[in-house]
């Protein structure tokens, strides 16, 4: 989707305000906010959570900080997937107690699910890179309408495969219940002046993750 | 590329929490309040759950964690080779690693080279060294550029980069995360690694500054 969210090269947006000791949390909501992210486990997939970032209006997602924008993407997320009701939400009273087949996560649960994480790499799907390090490619002009992890700024330009990282989950399919689908991912190289032009040095480079699908051969 | 020119004209970051008044702070509390309760009442999260998971990142996971792995580096050139080839692994063997730094990669800035860590898509950021990212990490100034813009972005850190020196900005766009190993600063020769650590900041290993000068004693 080519959304507010793909901001890489937009220089509109003002100065970067630093605030000196930030503490991790500003008030006590954001807290909540973070962790229902991960227990709660409204979206079935962090594709499909992401997603729902993604689609915020794009008046809503610049006004909003960062869990407020995760709050209203979780509210959406529980409506559209039938978990709780408008009127639920507008209420703040359950209609009925039956949530679904989902059992809650545990307290000391969490511990190991911070330790262990979730890799997103596979030894399914495919398995056989068809680039190697070196190699010159085209990041491929997609403008898929759904979610994607290939942002505008690297569309149509030419880089170099850099380095294979392995097979992973495919974030294309997986946002929208299409299933894993993995494929090799490459750190690819991007010159600075490539993506944008001669004013940018000629000695710096971009360095991005870009799933083999979203590449070509540049030969 | 200098855009400091609009940099004047924008106001306030309307996305630092800071800013909100008490009022929306008071509407954010109930409507946190009500979603956490609904799904509470469904039984698909329990509230200790939630407690236990923010204190995790609150009190537990933090900077401190990256700074041990740098020290370490600067002190152990075979560990140093371990964490610029396998990074994970090497994260591992300090006791770091899991929610979102399942895939580490650690680059290293040298006199020639320096790095520069971003997410232009989301927030992306390497949790169990770094903890969770500072609001400005997640904020459209820097997320949009950073990549077209570094050495301006840099410099609003206050970090002036030669001419001659290499920039390579490292978009976070798929599940690999990224570390920088700033340069170990001159006159810790006789430092020990504890005390190198305290010299390691956020800023150094996402890549907006250079570790801390020693104090001279």
């Amino acid at each position: 989707m080519n959304g507010i969210h793909d901001m890489g090269g937009m220089t509109c947006f003002g100065p970067i305000v630093r605030e000196e000791n930030e503490p991790v949390f500003h008030a006590h909501w954001e807290k909540r906010v973070l962790a229902l992210l991960f227990a709660a486990r409204i979206a079935d997939t962090i594709d499909e959570s992401r997603h729902a970032k993604e689609r915020l209006n794009p008046v809503v997602y610049l006004a909003s900080s960062y869990y407020e924008g995760w709050l209203a993407a979780l509210e959406n997320l529980a409506l559209e997937k039938g978990v709780l009701t408008k009127e639920e939400l507008a209420t703040g009273i359950a209609a009925s107690t039956s949530g679904g087949t989902k059992t809650p996560l545990p307290p000391e649960a969490v511990s190991a699910i911070i330790q262990h994480g979730a890799p997103a790499n596979r030894q399914t799907g495919r398995l056989t890179p068809r680039f190697k390090a070196g190699d010159r490619v085209i990041a491929r002009n997609l403008n898929p309408s759904g979610h994607t992890r290939l942002p505008r700024y690297v569309r149509g330009k030419q880089g170099v495969i850099n380095r294979v990282h392995g097979t992973f989950v495919y974030p294309d399919t997986n946002a929208h219940g299409g299933g894993e689908q993995p494929q090799p991912v490459y750190s690819v190289r991007f010159a600075a002046r490539e993506l944008w032009g001669p004013t940018a040095s000629a000695r710096d480079s971009l360095y991005i993750d870009l799933w083999e699908d979203y590449l070509e051969n540049a030969e | 590329m200098s855009t400091e020119h609009s940099h004047h004209d924008a106001g306030p970051d309307p996305r630092l929490e800071k800013h909100l008044t008490p009022e929306q702070t008071q509407a954010l509390e109930a409507r946190v309040k009500a979603l956490e309760s609904l799904l509470i009442a469904k039984g698909l999260v329990s509230a200790d759950t939630l407690t236990k998971l923010a204190e995790t990142y609150e009190q537990d996971v933090g900077p401190m964690n990256g700074a041990k792995v740098v020290a370490r580096a600067w002190v152990d050139p075979a560990y140093k080779q371990r964490l610029l080839t396998n990074a994970t692994a090497a994260i591992a063997e300090l006791g770091f690693g899991g929610l979102q730094g399942e895939h580490m990669v650690v680059v290293e800035n040298t006199p020639k080279e320096h790095n520069l860590v971003v997410c232009t898509l989301c927030s992306c950021y390497p949790w169990p060294v770094l903890g969770l990212p500072p609001v400005w990490y997640k904020s459209a100034p820097y997320r949009s550029r950073s990549v077209i813009d570094p050495r301006g972005v840099l410099r609003e850190f206050g970090l002036e980069l030669d001419e001659s020196v290499e920039v390579r900005v490292w978009d976070s766009s798929a599940e690999l995360r990224y570390m920088v190993l700033p340069e170990r600063p001159s006159g810790t020769e006789h430092m020990n690694e504890e005390n190198l650590a305290k010299l390691v900041t956020r800023d150094a290993m996402i890549g907006v500054a250079r570790a801390k000068a020693p104090v001279s004693t």
